[in-house]
């Protein structure tokens, strides 16, 4: 964390989405992360803030549900309601995406494996990330965070869960072409340990069905 | 240098429109029927129907005579094949091939949905554009991949204009209800919260329908429902637009078909397209209801690209997915 402190005056921005803005703050003596929901002029001043307000909490909800579940995520520190953000703990390392970029095939593996692992245990109790793809995964030490619970929800549909892994399929193949089976594949082994083999099952026929639908096209 | 020319018939819903273009995007006739239903009650497939058999020599020959081109002396023949009415589309089809059999010209099936992208295109100047298609049929997001459009997002039910049409038949007012709920919604500025649902790029707007009705019968005045199911819907697609915007990093963003002249959406797909640098197009308020110039200008492209079909192939096609189309005039962009 002194990378950012050292060379930074905080809050410096760091990513800019088409509904957020996530800021590296300082809190309390040490760097955290701030998630805010942006005003959007296209909404009436009082829907912008209740839409801003309940996105916000069913967030940090999720995010909560997820830690108690056993699937790591920030810690959430400060939700703020009046400006619809909230402060969480930051996890200092790459996201999993570039990181598979540099380490052996053998950790390549490893992490995919476990994020299958994490995902099935989301699933499992009753959650769904909805944006799930590699840039969504961050890695300390190997030691894997899902971040980004803004389209996630409470669900346990089969429907739900074809859309995650058909989502993170579909990242895994357009950053790592070459290696898409290897790492989709490790993903899966991890996943169906969990969930066994029925399930799993199940769910690989869904995201495909999904798929037929052709609703989620590629990028143009 | 020879000069295409193609004539252009549409009948898809409750218009029915003749146009003639010329090749350098000129158009030289427009000529439109619309058939009215009764305030309280939709488009009647059968009696929309039978209103364009009775009006489509007419409007025909207008568009002929205005041009000043007479029937042997066209390239095409273009039609709009679906999607649409069954009943209706049938009338334009059979219009259409006894008009290419008769003068012996190429017949040029159209998709009713890229109609509406072209005339867009041609009318704005949008080259590559993520498109926002708005009309009683569609309310859709797409942008141009792989010689198809891709849909980005779109409803998961009722389109934006089933919802203006479908609370306006409730409250009596005669369809296509847009234009008379925009005027009620400038008498308010109250807000009522209404349901906003976007789930990713996809808005659903049925939940808005039953709520807004269900204020109306709860005694809430009718501009201020009609202000607020407006402010609602329109925002909810702007989401949806910033989301594929930001996805897809478009410079312009083209607003097109018969919803996009209400002016509170213009406004909102303008603000959008601010945030993201891109361009606000929006098309004329003449090419946003449905025309024979859409099919016309878009049968022209697709002839000089040699897309034409045989008259026994030439059958309706109701529900023509505007992706399922190949587009051959198009290329992608670098």
């Amino acid at each position: 964390m002194s990378r950012f402190l050292g060379e930074a005056t905080l809050p410096k921005l760091i990513y800019r989405g088409a509904e957020a803005e996530i800021y590296l703050e300082e809190w309390y003596g040490s760097v955290a992360v701030r998630k805010s929901r942006i005003a959007k002029p296209y909404r009436v001043p009082e829907l912008d803030s209740r839409i801003r307000r309940s996105r916000t909490l069913h967030e940090t909800n999720l995010m909560h549900e997820a830690r108690k579940i056993g699937v790591p995520v920030p810690v959430i520190q400060h939700l703020d309601q009046e400006t619809s953000s909230f402060i969480m703990e930051y996890v200092n390392g790459p996201t999993l995406k570039d990181e598979l970029f540099v380490v052996s095939p053998e950790i390549r593996r490893t992490r995919c494996k476990e994020l299958g692992r994490l995902v099935a245990r989301m699933h499992e109790g009753g959650l769904v990330h909805g944006d799930l793809t590699i840039s969504n995964v961050l890695s300390n030490g190997g030691k894997l965070f899902l971040i980004d619970f803004g389209l996630g929800d409470f669900s346990v549909e089969l429907e739900d869960r074809g859309v995650d892994l058909l989502l993170l399929n579909r990242a895994m193949k357009s950053t790592h072409v070459r290696l898409h089976e290897e790492i989709f594949g490790a993903f899966l082994k991890g996943y169906s340990t969990v969930v066994g083999r029925k399930r799993h099952a199940e769910t690989i026929d869904k995201m495909r069905e999904i798929e037929r639908r052709g609703r989620y096209s590629e990028r143009a | 240098m020879i000069i295409l020319n193609c004539l252009g018939i549409e009948s898809t819903a409750h218009t029915f429109g003749a146009s003639v273009v010329v090749e350098q995007g000129e158009i030289l006739s427009d000529v439109r029927d619309v058939y009215a239903s009764a305030p309280g009650t939709g488009i009647h497939p059968r009696e929309a129907a039978e209103h364009h058999s009775e009006v489509a020599a007419k409007v025909i020959s207008g568009a002929l005579d205005k041009a000043g081109v007479s029937g042997s002396r066209l390239d095409g023949v273009a039609v709009a094949l679906g999607p649409g009415l069954g009943p209706c589309l049938r009338v334009g089809a059979t219009v259409a091939r006894a008009i290419a059999s008769c003068f012996q010209k190429p017949l040029i099936p159209v998709n009713h949905a890229i109609g509406h992208i072209e005339i867009g295109s041609l009318t704005t100047g949008a080259i590559d554009p993520l498109v926002v298609l708005v009309s009683g049929g569609h309310t859709a997001i797409a942008a141009f991949s792989g010689g198809k459009w891709r849909i980005f997002g779109e409803t998961e039910d009722i389109t934006l204009g089933n919802l203006y049409d479908m609370f306006a038949r409730e409250i009596n007012l005669p369809s296509p209800a847009g234009p008379q709920i925009e005027k009620l919604a400038d008498k308010s500025s109250n807000f009522i919260p209404l349901p906003y649902v976007v789930k990713g790029n996809d808005v659903s707007y049925s939940g808005l329908l039953t709520a807004s009705l269900a204020q109306l019968r709860s005694g809430a005045t009718l501009a201020d429902v009609c202000y607020s199911m407006q402010e609602i819907s329109c925002s909810m697609l702007a989401e949806a637009v910033e989301r594929s915007l930001a996805y897809t990093r478009k410079k312009e963003v083209l607003l097109t078909g018969g919803v996009a002249a209400n002016k509170t959406l213009q406004k909102k797909l303008s603000d959008v397209a601010v945030l993201h640098d891109a361009q606000p197009r929006i098309v004329p308020h003449a090419y946003t209801g449905d025309c024979g110039a859409q099919i016309a200008w878009t049968g022209l492209l697709a002839l000089r690209a040699g897309d034409v079909a045989s008259i026994a192939d030439a059958r309706v096609k109701p529900r023509w997915r505007l992706e399922d189309v190949k587009v051959s005039w198009r290329s992608d962009a670098a």
